[in-house]
């Protein structure tokens, strides 16, 4: 018997268990060398003092936890960061029932109402830098529409992006004019594969309106509501563009977040500390890890339940 | 169907409803529409402070033409040369990776699915100093082959999800059907399962061409210049540019927003069901 005849025998025999592997090889290299791998780089650049100039081996200085003793003790401007983070999650996550409301008025069957679905997820495709300078016109003290409507209603014209108490307030209302459509375009999905017997049966007993959203709809909006929490959630801790477009983190630093100071602190005119923004960079996925491992653990479930 | 159909309510309020979307919608879109206006402004309109009123005359063709004149042209196409050759590559490496995790059952296939969900929402700043450093290193910096690279690396896990999760819905029968007619694996995936993911491939692709033309992180990580970098951060050097002409600066947003848009309201039924993948069941 010939040689080659042992091989392909021997892959023909194997090829279920080895084609998920051939098919599985590019895609993995891909992601291990972009993705995988630098996590665990960044974990270890962390513990150096390092300018990024030569190779972190040659050129670093091996420090421990100096970087995360100092991020966690001595930075004000990360514990400022940190918390403008929190106020991202908390009031980012209004998008959500805001997205809710919107499909609910627009779930009608008239005429015309696809091309106002249109354009109602508009914000969503445009670049966040567009939607961020659109909105620092918008807030603009001089000509901005915003100080244009509080004038007419009575009210003194606002800085709103130039007042470090308003600044990130300001931002994260600019987040929410994508993140609502894209919530709405998620709720609107949900409420057109809605069971028709059981909203129909839920009618007939009598339930309407709040008490017929909450108990009967809402359940069954559940995925929708989950997917939107998940993108939320995420979008909230990933904000980037829009601060450094609107505010560059300004002013005085105030409306900076992890992401931001991360980037400003390793490439930046502030000096590049490689090692320093790497700590930042190590703790912001550790905030998002307990978020990820969550919506990993009920995809499980959810597998699991599904495979028997 | 809730709410419930506007049709069966009273005549008025479907008189209100009928004028009351107009008016929110207009509020809604509020903010861009006064970019719209601004961008056909004359700019002696700016100089004298008539911000909201009729312009005094209609500058579009003049206004476009000089965004068309500076460099936005060619970081436009920066941004298409960065984001066709991601999409073919993300879809192409997701076709397959999907294709192994939807239809084969082995040891640590759902760990590797659960690896390339979990990196798809990570925070990119994890990676920002080793990706930049091996860019570098390869020679690829303000390159927008490095940034090619990156982005379908990237973009393969989230790709990955939503094509594992298309295949595993598809039939298996007609694999099986397949494999009992003694059929090769890799031509299973080529004749019986690519054609049935064409849908799928088409969602994907206008969903990533939008996420790609839109990034600006890696943009300013992975390059700088005109001959490598995209448009979203193009136009802050064309912003600098032409500081405080509002005009001109709206006009270029406006130009910079436009191909998304266009992929969006063209393959509207496509970027809906790939966004929604998996809202409901």
């Amino acid at each position: 018997m010939n040689t080659t005849l042992v091989k392909q025998n021997w892959y023909k025999r194997n090829e279920i268990a080895i084609t998920p592997w051939l098919f599985l090889v590019p895609g993995l290299i891909m992601f291990a060398i972009y993705v995988v791998f630098p996590i665990f780089q960044s974990f270890r650049i962390s513990l150096f003092k390092w300018d990024g100039l030569g190779s972190l081996a040659t050129h670093g200085e091996y420090i421990g936890m100096a970087n995360y003793e100092k991020l966690l003790t001595r930075d004000r401007s990360f514990n400022i960061s940190l918390w403008n983070n929190l106020k991202w999650l908390v009031f980012y996550l209004a998008s959500i029932p805001a997205g809710l409301f919107i499909a609910l008025f627009l779930n009608q069957t008239v005429r015309g109402i696809r091309l106002y679905k249109s354009l109602f997820f508009f914000p969503f495709v445009i670049s966040q830098i567009v939607v961020g300078l659109v909105f620092t016109w918008f807030y603009d003290p001089q000509y901005g529409l915003f100080n244009g409507i509080i004038g007419f209603v009575g009210f003194k014209p606002l800085n709103v992006l130039g007042d470090p108490t308003l600044s990130t307030y300001g931002v994260i209302a600019a987040g929410l004019w994508p993140q609502t459509a894209y919530c709405m375009i998620l709720y609107l999905t949900g409420l057109n594969s809605l069971d028709l017997e059981q909203t129909e049966a839920a009618r007939l007993d009598g339930a309407k309106g709040i008490r017929m959203l909450w108990h009967v709809i809402l359940p069954q909006l559940r995925p929708a509501t989950f997917i939107a929490f998940v993108v939320t959630v995420i979008g909230s801790l990933r904000s980037f563009d829009l601060i450094s477009i609107m505010t560059n983190g300004g002013p005085f630093g105030s409306s900076r977040v992890l992401s931001f100071y991360m980037f400003e602190k390793s490439l930046s005119e502030y000096g590049f500390k490689m090692g320093y923004g790497a700590a930042i960079a190590v703790i912001l996925f550790l905030i998002m890890m307990v978020f990820i491992g969550y919506f990993l653990w009920r995809m499980y479930q959810d597998e699991k339940a599904t495979n028997g | 169907m809730f709410p419930k159909p506007i049709e069966k309510s009273s005549r008025t309020w479907q008189l209100g409803y009928q004028a009351l979307l107009p008016t929110v919608m207009l509020l809604w879109l509020a903010p861009l529409l006064a970019v719209a206006l601004f961008s056909i402004r004359p700019d002696s309109d700016f100089l004298v402070g008539n911000y909201w009123g009729w312009p005094s005359s209609f500058e579009m063709t003049k206004n476009y033409g000089m965004v068309f004149g500076s460099a936005m042209p060619r970081y436009i196409m920066n941004s298409f040369l960065i984001t066709i050759p991601t999409v073919i590559g993300a879809v192409a490496l997701s076709c397959m990776t999907g294709f192994a995790l939807g239809v084969y059952k082995f040891r640590g296939n759902l760990l590797i699915f659960f690896m390339f969900i979990a990196g798809n929402f990570v925070p990119f700043q994890i990676l920002m100093v080793p990706v930049r450093d091996l860019t570098l290193d390869i020679g690829l910096y303000n390159t927008k082959t490095g940034l090619v690279l990156f982005h379908i690396a990237f973009q393969t896990g989230f790709c990955t999800l939503f094509m594992r999760n298309f295949i595993k819905a598809l039939p298996h029968e007609l694999i099986e059907a397949a494999r009992v007619e003694g059929i090769a694996e890799w031509r299973i995936f080529w004749f019986v399962v690519l054609p049935l993911m064409k849908p799928a491939i088409a969602a994907l692709s206008v969903l990533i061409f939008t996420f790609i033309w839109n990034d600006y992180f890696w943009a300013i990580v992975l390059t700088q210049g005109e001959n490598a970098q995209p448009v979203t951060a193009g136009i802050t050097s064309f912003n600098a540019q032409f500081r405080a002409m509002y005009h001109l600066m709206s006009a270029g947003s406006i130009v910079a927003a436009l191909p998304p848009v266009l992929m969006f309201f063209l393959m509207q039924k496509h970027f809906i069901a790939g966004l929604t993948l998996g809202s409901v069941k």
